[in-house]
């Protein structure tokens, strides 16, 4: 017989039980920012003020937040089909190379608004390729995708490098970057969104990949749960079993979800190449591959959740960076500390407190709860 | 009557709003053996998963032997003399039978003298009871009926006096229940005082002093099996009357609609599991492969409804050949007109943790009528589970609920609906009512009976007996991959009993 633990209601599942997560991963890294001798309250104050504090530090953190969108949806749209791509940080970073080379071609010769959708084809193509060998590894091989993603991220790691030194750089040029683009591939900045809420600000790299982020959020939740391959996704990630008696081809759909992954991580790359940096350099991705994983677990795989997820971290990592520079003693990695709190508790621990949750919910309001297997209505 | 072994008084336990049991009370006289039977989720492994610690009541108290216990344990189940014997054996299976039998009671930090103590005190217990076993045997070389018996050493050997089995016959032939019964017996007469817990009505009658029955987490009646009978027994755990065989006419086979020839399945560690099978199904009949679990039916059927592919063989469906061996495809299969309903509904047949209407196309989401281009059609799928549901009494009747919380009855239904309302040629049935309810029970045999006189042919794979005895028009009895005989529906159910463990029918005679 299995647990009948009853369900929850939507606003406790989604909103309740990651709030609670949340606030203590807060509680326990006030704790360090304690030990360490500093105060908390006054880290938290910085820490709002640098993200939200003023219109700049909210260009910032919807910056950060763009690119974790990307991957965020890049690692939801995978877990959808049971697979855990970890290869987000790879996949993106090869994604700049397809939009590096469309703007080296084309930046001299189209307006932006003609590169934008072919730079997105190119990450998108790139970034699905780079994910689609893992993913056709698993299908046809039985390789585990989450050992073959990681890999390929050095892999990544290494092909960039050796083009960034070698193909790409401008003759006479000692730093391993590709020259800068032209107008023609700068996108343009969202400064007028800010300065919409009244803010005159000088200018932050808030731009335009940030919309597509938002229109990739929606076109992920169309996919997923109203077409027939996002049906099959599900089915697949739910039960393999049941995907093959409902003839599903399993490794077709394997390999299209990384493809469609690996594309979506790709199109991260827009967001630093084209629409600040203007230049593909090395390293450009920093780490917002595995945030984007952070940001899957948190937002439980939905876009709706994804986007609040991406614009908590972004808050962590422009906010954090406001406490390195005010408080000396913390440093950078001091908020690595608190970002690694926040994903242990809003993913690996994230069923700890579920079972109170349920408890409380079921004794204060029984009629919220759906009941369990509806027994003895007769049949 | 001796004294009482085990009381429970006003014993509760809520799963958040699902209360499981409520207010039971239960005298349990030492030395008898007491069935306790009920529907899925009348709360009978609840209330005995409470009285073995895994679970501890909300409120109530527990008496062994007249003393209040307070058990939070298995621990402290074992420790106050209850032993218990699970559906799911909890057997290291490349251990030994002793090694089985020791484990967690080992006594010493060196295994050797514990051991030795084991291998006399196993001895003992054999002769006592009758409970033959080699305890140097590895435990996945034994028969099922037999690995039954380590568990049942197990718990005698921790000194158990009140012993619970949950779900014994489940996994037996008739020949091995009736062995157990005997061995319950002599445990009996030894004062050894047992719980059975069981939903077939069958066993009770055949083995128990006393039964008590549940319904929807309490305790309706307790009754002296001898002073009952089955039809008053069915009618408490439903709570209303039920039909226990449907009635049905004469079949009128028509043209053969499936044919399955010379056909080998392996499974997925290469041993084959059916070997050399051949048998046909025409439109109009119920053809009912009998046998005990494991003895290649799940196999046969996976192979003929293309989810697993055979070694060698040859399936057509309705004249034309099916690549059993190469690239059968479910989807295709189904297109062709084959239905079927999966043994195993809960992983394979049902994605749980999808709404009802988006299971109710599982296998059919390819259709055009469910489709938008490469949208889905979510009104035309709503509308069309709808209609299911109210057609085939799918309860609570709510498209867009989880189908997790449907109750086993009504998640078969939801399988049945989207398979038969295909309106297939070709209906391949597994274990239609394991885990159902009585009275959905009744239900689905009166629907796979109406899809016979449609004139479809049915395939009817079960380990109930009764359910093929009461369905089929033929019987094919599959024993070691398999087919070992054929029999009419008038078949005894000692007669099937024998084919099925794999005794020949000339030996049967003798």
């Amino acid at each position: 017989m299995s647990t009948p633990y009853a369900k929850l209601p939507g606003w406790a599942d989604y909103g309740l039980i990651p709030f609670i997560n949340l606030v203590v991963a807060f509680l326990v890294a006030g704790l360090v920012v304690l030990l360490v001798g500093e105060s908390p309250i006054q880290a938290a104050g910085l820490l709002l003020k640098g993200a939200f504090g003023s219109a700049a530090g909210i260009g910032y953190t919807l910056y950060y937040a763009t690119s974790f969108i990307f991957t965020g949806l890049a690692v939801a749209v995978a877990f959808h089909c049971g697979l855990f791509n970890i290869g987000g940080e790879g996949q993106a970073y090869v994604g700049g190379l397809g939009v590096a080379l469309v703007c080296l071609t084309f930046d001299g010769i189209f307006p932006w608004w003609i590169n934008f959708p072919l730079a997105i084809l190119g990450a998108a193509a790139i970034g699905g390729i780079w994910a689609m060998i893992p993913g056709w590894l698993q299908a046809k091989r039985g390789s585990h995708i989450v050992i073959t993603t990681i890999m390929f991220n050095f892999i990544a790691a290494s092909l960039m490098v050796y083009l960034l030194v070698g193909a790409l750089k401008p003759a006479n040029s000692m730093a391993p970057q590709t020259r800068t683009f032209a107008e023609g591939a700068h996108l343009p900045k969202l400064d007028w969104l800010l300065e919409m809420f009244g803010a005159s600000i000088r200018s932050t790299p808030l731009n335009l990949s940030f919309v597509l982020a938002l229109v990739m959020a929606v076109a992920v939740w169309a996919l997923i749960w109203r077409t027939r391959l996002g049906y099959e996704i599900r089915t697949r990630g739910f039960s393999p079993k049941a995907a093959r008696y409902a003839g599903i081809n399993e490794a077709r759909i394997v390999v299209v979800t990384m493809m469609i992954s690996g594309a979506l991580a790709g199109m991260m790359a827009l967001n630093p190449v084209m629409g600040d940096q203007h230049r593909l350099q090395l390293d450009f991705v920093t780490g917002a591959g595995f945030v984007g994983i952070a940001v899957a677990l948190m937002g439980r795989s939905h876009p709706a959740g994804i986007v609040p997820a991406a614009v908590l971290f972004g808050m962590l990592y422009q906010g954090g960076a406001e406490i390195s520079f005010v408080m000396p003693d913390i440093s950078r990695d001091m908020i690595v500390i608190i970002q690694g709190l926040v994903i242990l508790f809003a993913g690996a621990l994230e069923h700890m407190f579920r079972p109170a949750v349920q408890t409380i919910i079921a004794s204060l309001r029984p009629s919220a709860m759906r009941l369990g297997p509806a027994k003895g209505e007769g049949v | 009557m001796a004294s009482v072994a085990i009381g429970l008084r006003g014993i509760n336990k809520s799963f958040g709003a699902v209360r499981a049991n409520r207010d039971i009370n239960l005298e349990i006289p030492q030395g008898t053996i007491h069935g306790i039977i009920g529907e899925n989720g009348a709360g009978k492994s609840t209330l005995m998963s409470i009285l073995y610690g895994f679970y501890q009541a909300d409120s109530g108290e527990i008496f062994v032997d007249g003393h209040k216990a307070s058990i939070d344990s298995p621990n402290d189940a074992i420790a106050a003399g209850i032993g218990m014997v699970h559906q799911h054996f909890m057997l290291v299976e490349n251990f030994t039978v002793l090694e089985n039998v020791v484990l967690g009671a080992e006594g010493s930090p060196l295994l050797n003298a514990g051991l030795a103590r084991a291998r006399s005190e196993l001895q003992r217990l054999e002769e006592e009871y009758g409970l033959e076993v080699d305890p140097d045997a590895v435990v996945e070389n034994l028969a099922v009926g037999l690995q039954q018996r380590v568990e049942i050493l197990k718990a005698l050997f921790r000194g158990a006096d009140t012993l619970i089995l949950d779900e014994p016959t489940g996994v037996l032939t008739p020949a091995e229940a009736d062995h157990l019964f005997r061995i319950l017996r002599k445990l009996q007469e030894e004062g050894k005082t047992i719980v059975l817990i069981t939903h077939k009505l069958r066993e009770i009658m055949a083995v128990t002093d006393n039964v008590s029955v549940m319904r929807q987490g309490e305790m309706v009646a307790t009754r002296k099996t001898a002073e009952t009978t089955v039809e008053e027994l069915a009618e408490l755990m439903v709570g209303r009357r039920v039909l226990l065989r449907v009635k049905k006419g004469e079949a009128k086979p028509a043209e053969f609609r499936l044919s399955v020839k010379g056909l080998t399945v392996k499974d997925s560690r290469g041993v084959p599991m059916v070997k050399d099978v051949s048998f046909d199904v025409r439109g109009g009949e119920i053809v009912g492969i009998a046998g005990v679990a494991g003895n290649g039916q799940s196999e046969l059927i996976e192979a003929i409804a293309g989810t697993r592919s055979a070694e060698t063989g040859e399936v057509l469906l309705a004249g034309k050949p099916v690549d059993v061996t190469g690239s059968a495809d479910p989807a295709e299969l189904r297109q062709r007109g084959l239905a079927h309903v999966p043994e195993d509904r809960h992983n394979v047949g049902l994605v749980l943790p999808f709404e009802e209407n988006e299971n109710s196309i599982l296998g059919y989401h390819a259709q055009a009528k469910y489709l938008n281009g490469p949208f889905l059609n979510i009104e035309a799928i709503r509308d069309d589970a709808r209609q299911k549901i109210e057609k085939y009494d799918i309860r609570p009747a709510d498209c867009r609920l989880k189908t997790a919380n449907f109750s086993g009855g009504n998640q078969q239904k939801i399988v049945l609906a989207r398979e038969m309302e295909q309106d297939p040629d070709v209906l391949i049935v597994g274990q239609p009512t394991r885990g159902v309810d009585v009275g959905a029970i009744e239900f689905i045999h009166k629907r796979l009976i109406d899809m016979r006189d449609q004139g479809k042919a049915v395939l009817l794979v079960s380990v109930e007996l009764d359910e093929i005895r009461s369905l089929s028009d033929r019987i094919l009895v599959m024993f070691d991959g398999r087919i070992v005989g054929e029999r009419g529906p008038d078949a005894t159910e000692g007669e099937l009993g024998l084919l099925m463990a794999g005794i020949e029918a000339k030996e049967a005679a003798e």
